[in-house]
């Protein structure tokens, strides 16, 4: 069984226990292990993109140094968390000075060395969306999901590399392999608002319900995200003024891995999907293939 | 022994700011055989050139060293001065101590020894200088014209006028270039191909010039004043002497793609003329879309010509290989436009409504496919609502372009302006970062198109276009009033950037030429020689060599042109005479110099068994002296000796 070293951060052991449940039973599935790395500690969130991040950098770099020591590969989920990570890896790299003002402070020491891989990286480009088509048991037969990335996934785009910042396709193309229907949408790269929500949460809202509307709009009956805060807001937006989203039924927000866990045959329970996300979809894939049945 | 002298130039205080001038003048005054040191605030002024001549003659100097700046700069200043006060002119020597010295250096102390090294050393080569006279060669008095764009017809006219043959090398089948494609120019509006076809016909009448259609530049040998190139012609299938365009071949053939000539918004027959237009006016066979040549699978439309009676096809014939012979090359290479699908954000190649600018152009055309109509190219609906994207995948250094294509504000504007006369009831909008309108009549132009044409300019980019059921919807920024704009536009017009033509780098490579970072030919000095590469003999007009505008790239052209005739005005050249000498008595005749040589100037005399120099082919290079093992080869001016000597001076 591949294996490969894994950051979960503390969303996913709070908030977001499904989408790291999700994870590591699909990854079993797909006969990968991800093994948590030891030591682990908070990215830092947010602050170690600022412009002054010596003191910021402390914590990733932590991260960093002790991951390095058990691997050269580290696997992240929440795209928060990837981005952080993943940043401060190239930080190290590039900039030397600070690097070695992050090391003298901490006691522990990052050269570098250690490349943070984002799973869908890992789906992408080590196991290959055609073995995951092959190994899916109950393919999720047309259901018109509408792929979110946000923007912790894909930008800044010169140090992401994950994907074509404007036009992005890695999820599109999992949730192909996975039988799915994704839906193209606009808002799809769009902001969600972020941590607005805690001091402005209007305007978090005008953005979250853009993305949601305008997906639901283009025939998107629930949305696939990669990032805990992302499905926060998006589901808080709906949640807050129910008038806005037309009268209709609020669109349900699931992990990406919460799908392809039940294409490969993972039970819903082990996905922590609810009763309301399942009703959704499965009553979206039967309407999907009575439609296609129809001449 | 000779009689030196030293002369050392502050040059103000570039030189002076760096290295004690006083300090290293008096330590040159006492090396044996310097006779004078001076220094001189200028030496290159009049003042300094007098005190140079004076001193040789009053000295009764042999030879000279002048401590000044790089022998790029001044040489020739110098040994002029040298020849003019009765020496020979390779009695002269530059000690470089300004940018190999006191530009690179702070330390004044340190720099002031360094300065006095390069002194030293310089004495010590100008003692063993041979006297030299410059070779003459002559000069082939006829210049290659390589691209047939507007900047390529007008250096070729222009030369051809005064009278010396030229050969004007284009890669597609008819001259006329980007220009050609074109609707109106800015800011006069003038129809763009009625200015450019009669200086199209001009070139294809006058017997001065000799248009190579289809061909491009395969080898170039030789040197300036006398190059030798191989000029590649694809099979011409159709007779240009013969054909009358009766068209009768294109009814028949059944092979169509796309057509470049309109940006590929309309199609065209295998068998094609380029456009209404185009000089020769001949039709072309192109082989790659032709349905199949070797072995012929079609043949209709020589059937069809040959029925009545024209014969004008000849479906056999072969690439054709001309060998040149020209004393100046002018490369006229020109532009293509930005990659547009790159820029995903505005969904160019998957909306059919987001188009190039040239596509608009050619839309706006009366000859284009819409025949001047503007047209969706979904739908073929008038558009009333048009989205015009300047700066589009340019200033961007990370992710596209970093520079500016200097055109773009001035056509968005006329396509604005020309919209808004063809759909009067429409709206343009224009998103800008800044409006670069510098040149005689532009501003005044842009601000007609503003007003008259009540286009609206939005100061702001634009960050993602997507389709919404017919309509593109265009989500920007208007700085000026801090608001997100979004727009229900009909259609979306991207002004992308010029980058220089397929296969410019390559040529460059022919030529012994450079390019830029961006890949445009490179000028041998930005300000004051901007129409020559840095390589003798190759000139350069045109947007291949930076983005321009027509009036610019005119202009250009005949620079180039007469800075090319300057060259073939007179029957000979003067070359520098430092090249490779062979001692025969040393050359064991084992020919390892031969293919050394860049240049092809040594070659092996066969009945003597031993390599020969020719001289008029030498650049001075070195390399075969290097490659030379029994040391039969020298530089002359720059032999082992004087390097040795050279050496010597520098460690005392």
């Amino acid at each position: 069984m591949q294996s490969y070293l894994y950051f979960p951060g503390c969303s996913l052991r709070t908030v977001a226990r499904d989408f790291e449940d999700s994870a590591l039973a699909s990854a079993h599935a797909l006969g990968l292990e991800l093994k948590e790395m030891q030591g682990w500690l908070c990215c830092g969130a947010v602050y170690p993109n600022v412009a002054d991040n010596v003191m910021t950098n402390a914590g990733p770099n932590r991260i960093l140094s002790r991951a390095r020591g058990e691997s050269d590969t580290l696997v992240t989920l929440c795209a928060g968390c990837h981005n952080v990570l993943k940043r401060a890896s190239l930080q190290a790299k590039r900039n030397t000075i600070k690097q070695e003002q992050i090391n003298e402070f901490n006691e522990e020491r990052y050269q570098g060395g250690l490349s943070v891989l984002h799973f869908l990286e890992i789906l992408r480009d080590r196991v290959g969306f055609g073995a995951i088509r092959e190994a899916v048991k109950a393919p999720l037969r047309g259901l018109p999901v509408g792929a979110y990335y946000g923007c912790l996934l894909l930008r800044p785009f010169d140090e992401m590399k994950l994907d074509d910042p404007h036009r992005p396709s890695v999820l599109e193309d999992l949730l192909l392999s996975i039988g799915c229907m994704p839906v193209d949408y606009p808002s799809r790269t769009d902001c969600c608002g972020s941590f607005l929500g805690v001091g402005a949460p209007d305007a978090m809202a005008l953005l979250s319900r853009n993305v949601v509307e305008t997906a639901r709009s283009h025939g998107a009956r629930l949305l696939a995200v990669s990032c805990p805060l992302c499905k926060y807001n998006l589901e808080a937006s709906q949640k807050q003024d129910p008038a806005t989203s037309s009268g209709s039924q609020p669109l349900p927000v699931v992990y990406f891995t919460q799908l392809l866990g039940l294409a490969l045959g993972v039970s819903p329970e082990d996905l922590r999907l609810s009763d309301a996300q399942l009703r959704t979809i499965r009553g979206s894939i039967k309407n999907a293939v009575e439609s296609m049945s129809q001449p | 022994m000779k009689r030196l002298g030293v002369f050392v130039c502050h040059c103000g205080l570039n030189i002076a700011g760096t290295v004690n001038v006083k300090e290293v003048t008096d330590a040159a005054g006492k090396i044996p055989d310097v006779v004078v040191a001076a220094d001189h605030r200028y030496l290159c002024s009049e003042p300094g050139q007098a005190l140079i001549k004076d001193s040789i003659k009053q000295q009764r100097l042999d030879a000279i060293v002048v401590a000044a700046c790089s022998p790029a700069m001044h040489e020739a200043t110098f040994r002029n001065i040298a020849r003019a006060a009765g020496l020979n002119r390779y009695q002269s020597e530059i000690a470089n101590i300004r940018e190999q010295c006191s530009w690179v250096h702070e330390n004044i102390e340190k720099a002031t020894e360094k300065a006095h090294v390069i002194i030293r050393q310089s004495i010590e080569k100008v003692k063993l200088n041979e006297l030299l006279d410059p070779i003459t060669v002559p000069v082939t008095r006829k210049a290659l014209v390589i691209g047939g764009g507007i900047a390529g017809i007008r250096a070729a006219l222009d030369i051809a006028n005064s009278g010396h043959q030229v050969y004007l090398v284009e890669k597609t089948g008819s001259i006329g270039g980007r220009m050609a494609q074109l609707s109106e120019t800015f800011p006069t509006l003038d129809c763009s191909i009625c200015i450019l076809g009669p200086l199209m016909v001009e070139a294809y009448r006058n017997p001065n010039i000799k248009i190579l259609r289809l061909s491009e530049v395969e080898e170039v040998k030789g040197f300036v004043g006398n190059f030798k190139v191989k000029v590649r012609q694809a099979p011409v299938y159709v007779d240009e002497t013969k054909c009358n365009s009766c068209a009768e071949c294109v009814k028949v053939c059944p092979a169509e793609v796309p057509n470049e000539f309109d940006s590929g918004l309309t199609w065209r027959k295998a068998i094609y003329i380029p456009f209404a237009q185009a000089v020769p006016p001949a039709y072309v066979l192109d082989a790659k879309s032709c349905l199949g040549l070797l072995p012929q699978a079609c043949g209709e439309c020589k059937k069809a010509c040959d029925k009545l009676g024209m014969s004008c096809i000849n479906l056999d014939a072969h690439p054709e290989t001309h060998e040149l012979e020209v004393g100046a090359i002018i490369s006229a290479t020109g532009y293509e436009m930005y990659d547009a699908a790159r820029l995903t954000e505005y969904g160019y190649g998957i909306y059919p409504d987001v188009m190039t600018s040239l596509e608009f152009e050619r839309m706006l055309s009366a000859s284009g496919p819409t025949s001047g109509v503007i047209r969706r190219p979904s739908d073929g609906r008038i558009p009333k609502e048009v989205v015009f994207i300047q700066c589009a995948g340019q200033r961007e250094p990370e992710t596209a372009l970093a520079y500016c294509s200097k055109i773009c504000c001035m056509y968005t504007a006329r396509h604005a302006m020309l919209f808004h006369h063809k759909v009067p009831d429409g709206q343009a909008y224009v998103f800008y970062m800044d409006i670069r309108a510098g040149g005689k009549g532009y501003e005044e132009f842009v601000k007609r198109a503003q007003e008259e044409g009540r286009v609206l300019y939005l100061r702001g980019r634009v960050a993602k276009v997507h389709q919404e059921n017919d309509k593109l919807v265009v989500k920007g920024v208007d700085t000026l009033s801090e608001k997100t704009v979004q727009i229900q536009a009909d259609i979306v017009v991207l002004a992308v950037g010029m980058v220089p033509s397929q296969g410019s780098r390559e040529l460059a490579n022919r030529l012994k030429a450079s390019v830029d970072e961006n890949g445009f030919f490179a000028e041998a000095h930005p300000k004051l020689r901007p129409l020559e590469s840095a390589t003798a003999g190759i000139f350069l007009a045109g947007a291949g060599q930076a983005p321009k505008d027509i009036p610019e790239t005119v202009a250009q052209a005949s620079g180039a042109a007469s800075k090319a005739l300057n060259l073939l005005s007179s029957p000979t050249l003067e070359r520098e005479p430092t090249v490779a000498r062979i001692v025969n008595e040393f050359c064991s005749g084992c020919g390892i110099c031969v293919p050394a040589c860049p240049f092809e100037a040594l070659s092996m005399n066969r009945e003597r068994k031993i390599a020969e120099v020719a001289e008029a082919l030498c650049e001075g290079c070195g390399t075969c002296v290097a490659s030379c093992p029994s040391g039969a080869l020298s530089l002359r001016n720059l032999t082992d000796t004087q390097i040795m000597a050279m050496v010597r001076a520098g460690r005392s």
